[in-house]
């Protein structure tokens, strides 16, 4: 089925990566649209409020932007961590750690100037990220422990320490309430359009991207990252130290994880509370399947998964359709994307992972 | 469908009502007309015929893509052919699935064993025979069905041992039990001596005479023309799809049946003695590769290799026989760093790599053919370049300061294009569309383009067809001429014979003989190969 | 407190009972997850069907008024979710792991989509009546062995009743010496006249009728509430339930208790005799997990087909 269609695609310089990506959004808004309808709402409506909210106005497009920052950071590191083969589904808990060491040293660090001070805290949310997913990748390297499986637990260990510092030694001594002390102005991110809440975490997403694309196409460490993912057998009869390779993958995932829960910190809550991430983790799942593992896919399938969740609320209170349904937008557009059994792309190295041979 | 008192008769063994009325002298068990098989455009089967009586041993020789596997998959169901019929006992029948097959008696013993190994014989055979209890299968009396079957065929199998205990040989026996156990009348046996070591072989040949004299009709594939001159009655030769001959084995020769397998007298690369191997040892450089005493365990923690040395010079080929599975695979992947070692030593140009990376090693001038490209040489999806420099991409000039050159890479798959004859649409290409040969030169060509001075080559022509094979072995040969070592490993014994300079056999992980090349006779190396070291 | 007086200690005998409790969820999950991996095929999914499972069993029990219709209705949509996972994973061949994770996201917003939409936001939570714990009498306090066999409810038993079930059929039944085979080798199975697609189907359609009568047992039996995303991560312990159990019915018995007492000592802080912070209780069924999964992820006893698409070679046009 695909073989013709892929060439005629081809030639029209139109990639059938980008066709499956957009047809699955929009089959998903279809499957939604009869959601809606079922709710006895008119789906134009209800999807013309939800748009409407997110980008419509200045105060709206801030907001869907500033979603953005934390969906395409955690989506650029999953992604990364795909092509070398690797599942970290552990974003959630690599940004909620990353926030909160972001937040301590935002706290501990008051004295020092921004200048100083940002990129102590970027450096210790990244660290901290990288850590905490280095941790699942010895477990998966030293014990053969199902990476998958360790980093969904480590996410539910992450959220109750988290809780546990915020009730404890973090814990904010002028506020009854479990979160850190406010972060003074030298600790945030300066806000890029006044009356917003548009911060500089956008341009760090614009240089990561950048970097991304560079590291996967022009540098030996990322040809050899995607070697591993495809083949990671033929990567080591290449000489190339596979293990290494996926430690890196998993490193750089966890680093990005933490750095967007340092954006969420120091630019959005100015401190680090219990309730810092709705699910960013998860939905980066889809972000970065949705955005075939490509550093500029993932960018606009952050944005426009922002401005889906941005729009929810305001979709529900206008249009009177229950917000969650954004969520299940979200899953349709993962099963009709893997649905298209002719995808190569994604599949290529997926399922390389479940192959024996493999090497661990 | 017999059921498992059914058609056991201890003389014959063979389930009577498959197909019922009269069947005359005159129509033959299996009748085979104009089989016509194509995969897109190409023609795997021209119109074949084939005829098999009850008690023939019928030898179907070809090969490698001659189209035998095929013609069996047609029969067996697996297939169904675009033209031509098939009769069986005079009627024409449409065989729709495997199961169908068995139903009219036809039973495939497959190269590759289908057998469940953590189950036992009993519920291997008894697998999927709904008349051995729907609900709740009757093993017990599945066994001593088992036993008695065996009795009569000389089958010497225990129906509750567990498959992953018992020899290759064994399985085999299993197998062919399993299809007597339905009733099979018509034996297709694929290439079944390719695991067996040679004594094993004649125990299979003497189970097999006892089935055709009992009236079982049996198809033999093969390439090897020793065996089937010995054991068959009849041979159809197959080249390029079609017919090319077909007789009574006693009609014809060895001789003959060569040329028309492979449709002309082929001539074997010649060995020339451009290095003499006493040059190589007065220079003092010491042996290219050097192996002592290697131990290495596979996943279960039996050891695969039990104490294997062997060396190989500058300047030479060094072959390793042996039947597939005594450790070979294994030995090739420790000496190239792919598998751990628990004991021994390597060392290449002198420097110990035992347990070093396989970086260390290709740095060092190891280059390796591995034998399955494409689970270790190549990565499909990636385009011609980005496989050829695979290896290199971290040294100059392909990359500088961790940034990739790609014109340099783009010039390297140019020169390997050209120098290897590799037919493509340009450097571009992913490699996985491109035909095996193709691919296999690639592997080659990236592999020598580094001027590598020991080449550990596994199975190097396997799957390719007469010129691709005669040029990879072309190859081998100029790069022993120019000073490298090569130690190849194959299940050819005639590649091994007609390239190496010694000769050595592997039985049971350890390398039990060596032969020089004037030394070598086919007997000497068959004893050696069974574990008699001469 | 010395062993005597622990025996018949309340809260002791409350910690049994709880362990116990606790532990159905989990093992029906993996029960449903050992169909799945034995016959080839990796549930991921079995957290969004167990979500599944709570949700519909829930509503349809507020609706009907009837546990057992709920419970019904609970295992048909498990066993849809199930079909679904097949469609993609046996004839799509699918990578396994994403389709999993797929569902279970799905799960989580179509049941709180629909949870919203018929129950509204509303402050004050529906709740249904559960299953009540079936009375033995004086059984029940037999030391030791009353609080852990004979304090529970019907839906309990109806579990345990199942790893008995799961053992039978996997050992002696036709139907598990197929699954056996098509998780092992499944051209064999198939040359020999058993039908993979057939069977793996069947075995994943098991998995989510068992998962999501796991989930049932959340809402119906544990709470009588139904709360977003109530398992909780639940799905994913029943994983490696199944290697710590070794993928037998009886092995994941013993493991699904010993999670099942992790997780009921949280709630009965008072039995350990140091002064723990809550939340380190509360990560103790997620390390556990870890922890096992560390030293028990041996390739040992592994369906040798597990995850791998089974393509069917035979029958093609020449």
């Amino acid at each position: 089925m695909s073989g013709t269609e892929d060439v005629q695609l081809k030639r029209r310089y139109v990639s059938p990566a980008l066709v499956s990506s957009t047809a699955s959004v929009l089959a998903a808004f279809m499957v939604g649209a009869v959601l809606i309808a079922a709710v006895g709402v008119n789906p134009l409506t209800a999807y013309g409020a939800l748009f409407d909210a997110a980008l419509g106005s200045r105060n709206g497009l801030s907001e869907t932007l500033v979603r953005t920052v934390p969906l395409a950071l955690c989506g650029l590191g999953i992604a990364l961590a795909f092509r070398a083969g690797v599942f970290n589904v552990g974003a959630e808990g690599q940004l909620y750690l990353g926030g909160t060491a972001a937040a301590a040293v935002g706290v501990a660090g008051s004295a020092l100037p921004s200048v100083l001070l940002l990129p102590a805290m970027m450096l210790a949310a990244a660290l901290t990220g990288a850590l905490w997913s280095g941790l699942a990748a010895w477990l998966k390297l030293r014990f053969r422990a199902d990476e998958l499986i360790t980093t969904i637990m480590l996410n539910y260990v992450t959220i109750d320490f988290v809780s546990f510092l915020l009730h404890g030694p973090l814990k904010d001594p002028n506020s009854p309430l479990a979160q850190t002390a406010r972060l003074t102005t030298e600790a945030r991110l300066p806000t890029l359009l006044s009356g917003t809440r548009l911060h500089a975490g956008v341009l760090i997403v614009v240089v990561a991207v950048i970097l991304a694309h560079l590291f996967l196409w022009k540098r030996v460490g990322g040809f050899r990252l995607r070697v591993v993912g495809f083949n990671p057998r033929a990567a080591l009869n290449a000489g190339i130290d596979v293990r290494y390779t996926l430690m890196l993958g998993f490193l750089i995932s966890g680093a990005l994880a933490g750095l967007a829960g340092f954006a969420e910190v120091s630019g959005v809550q100015r401190r680090m509370i219990e309730n810092l991430s709705p699910g960013f983790g998860y939905s980066a799942i889809i972000v970065a399947l949705l955005g075939q593992t490509n550093p500029v896919g993932v960018l606009a399938s952050a944005f426009l998964f922002a401005a889906l969740q941005i729009g929810a609320t305001t979709m529900e209170s206008a249009a009177g359709v229950p917000s969650t349904l954004t969520t299940v937008i979200q899953g349709l557009v993962v099963l009709f994307l893997i649905g298209r059994a002719a995808l190569p792309l994604v599949w290529g190295w997926l399922s390389h992972r479940l192959r024996p041979g493999a090497v661990t | 469908m017999p059921t498992e008192n059914e058609g056991f008769s201890a003389t014959s063994g063979i389930a009577s009502e498959v197909v019922g009325e009269a069947e005359t002298k005159a129509a033959p068990l299996l009748d085979m007309r104009g089989i016509r098989v194509i995969f897109g455009s190409f023609v795997a089967n021209d119109a074949v015929d084939l005829t098999v009586r009850a008690g023939d041993i019928h030898a179907l020789l070809g090969e490698n893509g001659a189209g035998k596997s095929t013609l069996m998959k047609v029969l067996a169901g697996l297939l169904v052919p675009s033209k031509g019929e098939v009769r069986i006992g005079g009627k024409r029948e449409t065989i729709a699935g495997a199961a169908e097959a068995m139903r009219l008696g036809i039973g495939m013993v497959h190269q590759h064993f289908m057998l469940v190994p953590p189950l036992t014989v009993a519920e291997n055979v008894c697998l999927g025979l709904s008349s051995a209890g729907r609900l709740i299968p009757n093993l017990k009396q599945c066994a001593n069905n088992i036993r008695t079957l065996a009795k009569a065929y000389d089958l010497d199998v225990d129906p509750n041992a567990r498959i992953a205990n018992l020899s290759i040989a064994s399985q085999q026996r299993v197998e062919i039990l399993k299809v007597l156990y339905r009733g099979a009348r018509i034996l297709i046996l694929d290439e079944p001596t390719a695991v067996l070591a040679p004594q094993e072989a004649s125990g299979l040949f003497r189970i097999l005479r006892l089935l055709a004299a009992e009236g079982v009709a049996i198809i033999f594939i093969s390439h090897k023309l020793d065996e089937v001159m010995a054991l068959t009655s009849h041979v159809t030769v197959l080249r390029h799809g079609r017919v090319v001959a077909s007789a009574a084995t006693a009609d014809t020769d060895a001789r003959s049946l060569a040329r028309m397998m492979v449709g002309a007298d082929i001539a074997l690369p010649k060995l020339e003695d451009a290095v003499p191997l006493g040059a190589v040892a007065e220079d003092g450089k010491g042996p290219v590769l050097s192996v002592e005493s290697l131990v290495c365990r596979d996943t279960s923690g039996v050891r695969c290799v039990s104490g294997a040395s062997l060396n190989v010079r500058s300047g030479e080929i060094v072959g390793i026989a042996g039947v597939d599975g005594n450790g070979q695979q294994e030995l090739a992947e420790a000496i190239v760093g792919l598998r751990k070692v628990e004991g021994g030593s390597i060392s290449i140009n002198g420097y110990a790599v035992t347990h070093g990376s396989v970086a260390e090693r290709i740095n060092l001038g190891l280059a390796h053919i591995p034998e399955d490209r494409h689970r270790t040489a190549l990565v499909e999806s990636m385009t011609i370049s980005e496989n050829a420099v695979l290896e290199r991409v971290g040294d100059a000039p392909f990359s500088r300061g961790g940034w990739i050159d790609k014109a340099a890479i783009a010039s390297l798959a140019d020169t390997i294009i050209k120098d290897f004859d590799v037919r493509t649409t340009g450097r571009e290409q992913k490699i996985g569309t491109l035909s095996g040969g193709n691919q296999q030169k690639v592997v080659l060509g990236r592999a020598l383009s580094r001027d590598p001075s020991l080449i550990v080559a596994v199975q190097p022509v396997r799957g390719l067809d007469i010129g691709a094979t005669a040029f990879v072995h072309r190859e081998l040969l100029a790069r022993r001429a120019a000073g490298a070592g090569v130690l190849l490993i194959s299940t050819e014994l005639d590649e091994i014979l007609a390239l190496s300079d010694r000769i050595v056999v592997m039985f049971k992980g350890k390398a039990i003989g060596e032969l020089k090349r004037e030394e070598v006779t086919v007997e000497r190396l068959g004893l050696m190969m069974a574990g008699q070291v001469a | 407190m010395n062993m005597l007086s622990a025996l018949n200690d309340p809260v002791f005998a409350g910690f049994l009972t709880a362990s116990v409790r606790l532990a159905i969820p989990i093992m029906l999950a993996a029960l449903g997850g050992l169909f799945a991996e034995r016959s080839g095929v990796l549930n991921i999914g079995l957290e969004g069907m167990m979500l599944i499972g709570a949700f519909v069993g829930f509503v349809v029990t507020f609706a009907t008024g009837q546990l057992a219709i709920g419970i019904v209705a609970a295992v048909l949509s498990g066993i849809t979710a199930g079909l679904l996972l097949g469609l993609y994973t046996i004839t799509l061949s699918a990578n396994q792991v994403v389709v999993g994770i797929a569902l279970n996201l799905l799960s989580v917003g179509v049941t709180s989509f629909f949870y919203r939409l018929f129950f509204g936001a509303a402050t004050d939570r529906p709740r249904i009546e559960p299953f009540a714990p079936v009375d033995f009498g004086g059984l029940g306090d037999v030391p030791l062995v009353g609080p852990l066999l004979f304090r529970q409810d019907m839906l309990a038993y109806l579990g345990l009743s199942l790893i008995v079930l799961t053992w039978f059929v996997m050992k002696k039944t036709r139907f598990g010496l197929n699954i056996r085979a098509v998780g092992e080798h499944p051209e064999a199975a198939e040359t020999l006249g058993v039908d993979v697609v057939h069977t793996r189907y069947i075995a994943i359609a098991l998995s989510g009728g068992l998962a999501a009568l796991g989930g049932a047992f959340l809402s119906l039996s544990a709470t009588g509430v139904f709360l977003d995303n109530m398992t909780a991560g639940r799905g994913y312990i029943a994983l490696a339930i199944l290697i710590l159990g070794r993928r037998h019915a009886i092995g994941i018995l013993f493991a699904a208790l010993l999670f099942g007492s992790a997780d009921a000592l949280q709630l009965r802080a008072q039995l350990l005799p140091i002064n723990v912070p809550l939340q380190f209780l509360l990560m103790l069924p997620y390390v556990l997990t870890i922890v096992v999964l560390a030293g028990f992820a041996g390739r040992q006893g592994t369906p040798a087909a597990l995850g791998l698409p089974f393509l069917r070679s035979g029958s093609q046009k020449g």
